[in-house]
């Protein structure tokens, strides 16, 4: 009987796979089921276990099971490892993501699995928040605080209980890292937080994953219950959450944990000292945890000696939008944006010229091609005015309104705002109508001003009306970065603090979509 | 005291650490206890940061971000409301820079507000109007035309505050005030984003929500959104005097905020140490009684009381009342006249009337409502303690681990104390109640109790001396507290007596009908728990072992050390706003101010030579001896002041009977109550918001009342008393109750350092303040009790007389709710009977159904007192057996169903256990009928010719 390997990630089931396995199961396939390699333009992928390895096949369909079967399909990838996109790859978060049955923990063990776990309860707490440290490992949520700082600070906090919390609210647009990890390699993400545990001295652990992610829902619960006696006494618990974006950030999400409202906490008290019901918590990503296992496994040097500058290590990038080979590439920090967006990415699918890339999700600045030589790294990117974020890139060609996509950003954080704070709840609405003055000037149909403000008073007093605003583009810029400055320094959370970014690197870097006469300056903060 | 705002300085204080650090602000060096906010730390060396969602009342928030502050070598701009304080910090809260970002803010709150501050409620008082001139915001160029939360409807449907979201700047301290002062969580966000909303309950009107109506929202609110019906009607206040609720014994004190001689608001002070701060919807908001239409305003007489009443002069009154006096102590002796002084009256003014009764009528017949609520307690903490009153302060129980609540309901009775107990609560202190309903502290938002033993009403005896069993059997007592502070021998004694087979839980679970494992780990739980307290009510005085219960209580605490320090304490919630102070100042008929004995010669003497007469030796009549004295025609005249006996004592044909059996009854009351039905003089008297005086609260503070206009009927309270003790012969002359204040203080020794001098310095003063105690005595007991050894006392249960039968097979225990007070005489005269217009019958499920009765349907109460008719609430609040209802309202007169039972040391009535039955009826009773049309005709009044 063949041995075949079909992937069972959410993306794959979308485009077919699901169709395709019960196929190959007719056909009297041994059919394995496993996570996704990440790499979307060659999906629905087979592989076929021959006697010299697996080998693939994709994008197929059902139909073509017959010639899979007999290895005449024109799609015959060969070993998909060694196609360049994963070859040159440094899996070392996602080394099992593709190839393993998730939920198989003979496949965990045997490539790998809970060595990092046996190597942590080895050894005193301390000792892994050191190794940790020595990692240069950094939150892989967008922020980039020093993980083993973190786990520092919760092992200092007076005794009594205290908690592992796994943010897997990955709400940004373009980004699946978290997802693919959770839905492909479950144990991996079980393990990290077991090391946490072990080494802040939490008895229990919960992760957050946004509703929209029923697969990762149901795998990470499966995964739990299987692996609940190799953590033991350590105890996981899935919360799902109920389509906030906001609940994504730390605070929030910790209140919605606790049965609250998803809204944001004023820090201090940081969440390390006072996080999960008043308790001492850890808060990582699900990248931050599940990069873990493997540092404890093969040494925090081994981790360390990948990467650039300060940020160290490798970063799952999550590459989407109009892209030829979209897909989740690890690679060691430094490698540069135009690597990946033209080499890796292969350009745009439609063919056309790249106009802009959004790199870390809706809040994520814009950078046009001439920044292409940005490498990835924590602080280069904060120097250029954006962010790497979670790592996920999203790209336009040519035909993309900048302006449009600066409003976008203005509705998104309008949509998504919890109205806690006044920049971010009134901002974020007054933004979306800024920009739909400065886009109706400069498509030349000026707004006609309106009268006297609604409502009875308003008539009554008309002579008294607040005076019409300019709404000719020029004052709506000048309001708009304003706007953008009351925003960034003002607000609560990086939802109304980063809304900023995608709209001033917009504006910025595509002044003409705006309707500037002239290309203005770069904004010099 | 002109208007101005109390101080906000954002946040509350830091937790004490007694650490401290040491910052620079603006420039100049401050230090500050550990973990002060920066704002707050601002404030109080003077520096101003802008803020909107920051008050000092509620936790920081950090949500309106007018408040960023620079702080050198920190990224961002920090919000100074939720940044501590740190060694070394540099701060600067006004920069070029900040100015930019505040302005930013504000223009975004100004774009979406109203335009119409000159027609605004809260023009001249609005924190955004304030704050929007602060930051120098000049223009809005988002214009008006976007989005807008504004043109909502109003809801006014709460009769003393409108909400008007269209003003709302979404800060949510009414949510948070909701939350953290009142403990309802009656208010929510709703939506999200621009959305947002305040919304209360499930998106109900404010009047039909969970909302209590304390008024902490409205207070709370920087703008117009949750206004006042009164500043909406009137207008901004221009004054402001702080002043003390004449509502129930907590005690708050307010801002009476005034526009002239016209009461606009009355906002709970912050500094008034026994609320903080907070309020309920009595002192907040229902004081429209004291300019009610029914207000009697002239004094009338008559002959007989089936005359109508004649209007005339003061002279003509007081004239008349003196002669009247005079002529029946000539015709019948002495000792056939007394008076019952008003718990609802000043110090002051209760020390004149014992006085009157004294120093001119000649005898000790001077009696008080405590009679009827809190005697027990005198009597019990003053054989145990060696003193009449609680223990603490009721800051003490923020420092409590468990709380034990008996026979009280604190968040319908004493309202703004059962928060203050709530917030402890939800800081993890633990719980017991005991009572046989399944009060609101039982089980609500973010609270539980750990125990509810809900027993038969009659029990609390052999309850608590079950509990005691557990405490001593099991070796829970603390040995070396007893030794130290108690007499030894007599705890053995009790112990012995306690640790009988025949008193433990499980032997009297029959009778108390609480499981006895539960006895035994509430019991475990107070005795194990840390810092131990025990508050109660009329739960456990209002029986026939009421002074019984008040000291197995005093056992209780002493057996576990619970005495004596911060957190624990033996805790009476007094009912009435100065029952403290009339007991104090010596309104029993055996005891002189400072509950000294008439018949101790010394101090007899004392007052002899003071008051210039030979003082009565021999104890003066109880209330229910009066009116057994009147039935029996010995006791012919009553000086009422400030009391209602007819409807809130027990029995009422009793009283009833025993008044008609009088010659001259006087009553001093704002109103025509039910007693002045059977009155013959009628001297109408003052608000608190028209005297001068100190009340007494439940934790002896003696705060200030203050006069804020002038009294609508011509004269003080303890103006008319004195004028009728100079028509007896008096040579009484004071012209200020300051003056009545000093000779308390000459006079008393607990009193001693009470001069309205020292208590405008301290802003209160818990007695005993005197030379031992100048800043007065928080916490009583702290090396040593008052009576030297702490006496265990052996309670031993004696069932009541009062049993249920085949005749009346329920027990009804009776009680207040949140929105009426007491008899009603104020309440019901305010628009609190929007959330209370009747009194109903609480019974359980299965007793309405053998009966047949459905919830809202009329029924009769029948004892064998009397009967009566309401409608009935079908509830499980209470136990099956039991029947439950309140005495506010005079159409339903509770009392003519409970029985003239009562204590055996003090003859408190017992009120809480009356046998019934319940049926069902077609409305009022014939007696409500009859007693409707005799109260109208009792009522008529003939108006002094040409008075107008």
């Amino acid at each position: 009987m063949k041995r075949v390997y079909v992937s069972r990630d959410m993306a794959s089931v979308a485009l077919g796979a699901d169709e395709i396995a019960r196929t190959l199961a007719q056909a009297g396939c041994d059919v394995v089921r496993t996570g996704s390699r990440g790499l979307f333009s060659i999906e629905p992928l087979v592989e076929v276990e021959m006697p010299e390895g697996r080998i693939g096949y994709g994008p197929v369909g059902a139909a073509d099971v017959g010639k899979i079967l007999d290895g005449t399909h024109p799609h015959r990838l060969g070993d998909v490892g060694a196609l360049p996109f994963f070859a040159s790859q440094q899996r070392f978060t996602f080394a099992r993501c593709g190839i393993t049955d998730p939920l198989s923990l003979e496949d965990y063990a045997a490539h790998g699995g809970w060595r990092g776990l046996d190597a942590a309860r080895a050894a005193a707490p301390q000792q892994v928040v050191d190794i940790v440290k020595a990692s240069g490992l950094r939150g892989r949520g967008g922020a980039g605080f020093p993980t083993g700082i973190k786990w520092q600070t919760v092992l200092d906090a007076p005794d009594g209980p205290r908690f592992i919390v796994c943010n897997a609210d990955e709400g940004d647009s373009g980004t699946f890292a978290d997802r693919m990890l959770m839905e492909g390699d479950p144990y991996c993400l079980i393990e990290g937080m077991a090391i946490a545990a072990h080494a802040v001295g939490a008895s229990r652990g919960y992760i957050y994953i946004r509703s929209e992610y029923p697969f990762a829902i149901d795998t990470m619960r499966a995964a739990i219950d299987r692996a609940a006696g190799r953590i033991a006494p350590f105890v996981i618990e899935v919360r799902a959450g109920a389509g906030a974006y906001v609940c994504g950030e730390e605070t929030a999400l910790l209140d919605s944990i606790e049965g609250k409202r998803g809204q944001v906490r004023a820090k201090p008290p940081l969440p390390a000292l006072k996080g999960l019901f008043g308790k001492p918590t850890v808060i990582n990503n699900v990248l931050s945890l599940a990069a873990v296992p493997f540092i404890l496994a093969e040494g925090a040097q081994a981790y360390a000696d990948v990467g650039f500058g300060r940020s160290r290590g490798t970063m799952p990038v999550q590459l989407a939008g109009n892209v030829k080979h979209g897909g989740l590439y690890e690679v060691g920090f430094g490698i540069t944006l135009g690597e990946l967006v033209n080499d890796i990415g292969g350009g745009t699918e439609s063919g056309r010229p790249v106009r802009a890339v959004q790199v870390g999700g809706p809040l994520g600045a814009y950078f046009p091609p001439s920044m292409f030589h940005l490498p990835f790294d924590y602080e280069a990117f904060a120097q250029a005015g954006g962010l790497i974020g979670h790592a996920g890139i999203t790209v336009f060609d040519d035909t993309a309104d900048m302006a449009q996509m600066a409003r976008f950003a203005m509705e998104f954080c309008a949509v998504e705002s919890c109205g806690k704070c006044t920049p971010c709840r009134i901002g974020s609405t007054r933004g979306v109508e800024v920009m739909d003055r400065i886009i109706a000037a400069r498509d030349a149909a000026p707004v006609a001003a309106e009268g006297a403000a609604g409502g009875y008073l308003g008539e009554a007093l008309h002579s008294r009306a607040p005076s019409r605003i300019d709404t000719g583009i020029e004052a709506q810029t000048a309001l708009l970065r304003d706007l953008c400055d009351t925003m960034k320094f003002g607000s609560l959370c990086a939802l109304g603090g980063f809304t900023p970014y995608p709209v001033l690197s917009a504006l910025d870097h595509f002044p003409e979509d705006f309707g500037a006469p002239a290309p203005i300056e770069q904004a010099a903060e | 005291m002109t208007f101005t705002r109390e101080t906000d300085h954002g946040t509350p204080p830091a937790i004490a650490t007694g650490k401290s650090v040491t910052l620079t602000i603006d420039g100049a060096q401050v230090t500050m206890p550990e973990g002060t906010s920066i704002m707050r730390a601002a404030s109080l060396t003077g520096c101003s940061i802008p803020k909107l969602c920051a008050t000092d009342n509620v936790e920081s928030f950090g949500s309106c971000r007018l408040c960023l502050v620079e702080v050198e070598g920190r990224a961002g701009y920090p919000a100074s409301c939720t940044t501590p304080v740190a060694d070394g910090m540099i701060v600067r809260t006004q920069t070029e820079r900040l100015k930019q970002l505040r302005r930013g803010v504000m223009e975004l709150y100004i774009s979406d507000h109203p335009l119409d501050c000159l027609t605004c409620p809260a023009n001249g008082d609005c924190e955004l109007q304030e704050q929007a001139g602060a930051v120098g915001l000049r223009e809005v160029r988002y214009g008006y035309d976007g989005a807008t939360n504004m043109g909502q409807a109003k809801d006014q449907s709460n009769p003393y505050f409108d909400f008007d979201p269209s003003k709302c700047i979404v800060c949510s301290r009414c949510v948070r005030a909701c939350d953290e002062v009142q403990g309802t969580f009656a208010l929510t966000i709703e939506g999200r984003g621009f959305d947002s909303k305040v919304s209360p309950s499930q998106g109900q009107d404010f009047l039909s929500s969970e909302c209590v109506s304390c008024g902490a929202c409205v207070q709370a609110c920087p703008t117009a959104t949750l206004t006042e019906k009164k500043v909406v009607e009137i207008g901004t206040p221009d004054r402001a005097v702080v002043t003390t609720c004449a509502y129930c014994g907590v005690g708050c004190t307010f801002r009476a905020e005034m526009r002239g001689e016209e009461l606009v608001r009355m906002v709970p002070w912050k500094e008034g140490k026994a609320n903080r701060g907070h309020s309920c919807v009595k002192g907040r908001f229902a004081w429209g009684y004291a300019q009610h239409q029914d207000r009697i305003l002239k004094p009338m007489i008559r002959s007989s009381v089936t005359e109508p009443w004649r209007e005339v002069s003061w002279d003509e009154a007081i004239a008349y009342t003196a002669s009247e006096f005079r002529r029946i102590q000539a015709q019948y002796g002495a000792r056939s006249v007394g008076g019952i002084t008003s718990s609802r009256c000043t110090n002051e003014e209760t020390f004149l009337v014992q006085k009157l009764i004294r120093q001119g009528f000649g005898n000790n017949n001077v009696d008080t409502c405590a009679r009827v609520c809190h005697s027990p307690t005198g009597y019990g903490l003053k054989t145990t303690f060696g003193t009449s009153a609680g223990t603490q302060d009721f800051d003490s129980v923020m420092k409590s681990d468990v709380i034990l609540v008996i026979g009280a309901n604190p968040t319908d009775g004493h309202p703004v104390f059962g928060s203050r107990m709530k917030q402890r609560l939800r800081q993890g202190a633990k719980l017991i109640v005991i009572d046989p309903r399944r009060i609101d502290l039982v089980k609500s938002p973010h609270i539980e109790a750990a125990h509810h033993l809900p027993l038969r009403p009659g029990t609390n005896v052999a309850m608590m001396t079950a509990l005691a069993h557990v405490i001593v059997t099991e070796k829970l007592y603390d040995e070396a507290f007893i030794r130290e502070r108690c007499d030894w021998d007599e705890f053995e004694d009790w112990a012995a007596f306690v640790s009988q087979p025949s008193r433990s839980p499980e032997a009297v679970e029959p009778l108390t009908g609480v499981k006895a494992q539960d006895a035994r780990a509430a019991a475990r739980l107070y005795a194990t728990g840390g810092n131990g307290a025990i508050y109660y009510g009329l739960g456990v005085t209002e029986h026939s072992q009421g002074s019984s219960t008040v000291m197995a209580i005093a056992n209780l605490a002493m057996a576990t050390g619970n005495v004596g320090r911060e957190g624990v304490g033996v805790n009476p919630l007094r009912g009435q706003n100065n029952v403290q102070g009339s007991c104090d100042m010596g309104s029993f008929p055996h005891e002189f101010s400072g509950y000294r004995h008439v018949s101790d010669d010394a101090v007899r003497g004392l007052f002899e030579r003071k008051w210039g007469v030979t003082l009565d030796a021999e104890p003066g009549l109880r209330i229910p001896n009066m009116l057994d004295a009147a039935t029996e025609g010995s006791f012919k005249g009553l000086f009422i002041q400030g009391e209602d006996i007819l409807q809130s004592d027990p029995n009422t044909h009793h009283v009833a009977a025993g008044l008609a059996a009088m010659e001259c009854v006087v009553v001093q009351d704002l109103f025509l109550n039910e007693t002045a039905n059977y009155a013959h003089i009628f001297l109408p008297g003052s608000t608190f918001l028209e005297k001068d005086g100190t009340f007494t609260n439940a934790e002896r503070r003696i705060q200030m009342v203050r006069k804020v206009m002038a009294p609508l009927n011509g004269y003080a309270d303890w103006e008319i008393v004195q004028l009728v003790a100079q028509a007896v012969g008096l040579d009484w002359s004071y012209t200020h109750p300051s003056e009545i204040m000093d000779e308390i203080a000459e006079l008393t020794p607990t009193f001693a350092g009470v001069h309205y001098a020292r208590l405008e310095a301290e802003g209160s003063l818990q007695w005993p303040a005197n030379e031992a105690a100048p800043h007065g005595t928080p916490t009583m007991h702290i090396d040593g009790f008052v009576r030297g050894k702490g006496k265990f006392v052996v309670t031993d249960y004696v069932p009541t007389d009062e049993k249920t039968g085949p005749r009346f097979p329920l027990l009804l225990t009776t009680g207040r709710i949140l929105s009426h007070y007491n008899v009603g005489a104020q309440t019901r005269r305010t628009a609190n009977t929007a959330w209370h217009p009747e009194d109903r019958l609480e019974i359980h499920p299965a007793d309405a159904e053998n009966r047949g009765i459905k919830d809202g349907d009329w029924v009769a109460l029948r004892s064998r007192a009397g009967e009566t008719a309401l409608r009935a609430l079908i509830t499980e609040r209470v136990a099956p057996g039991v029947v439950y209802t309140t005495f506010h309202h005079p159409d339903t007169q509770a009392n003519v169903i409970t029985t003239d039972y009562s204590d055996w040391a003090t003859n408190c009535p017992e009120y809480k256990v009356t046998a019934v039955q319940v049926a069902l009826s077609n409305g009022p009773s014939h007696w409500q009928e009859g007693y409707a049309e005799h109260s109208r005709l009792s009522r008529r009044i003939v108006p002094l010719e040409a008075a107008e």
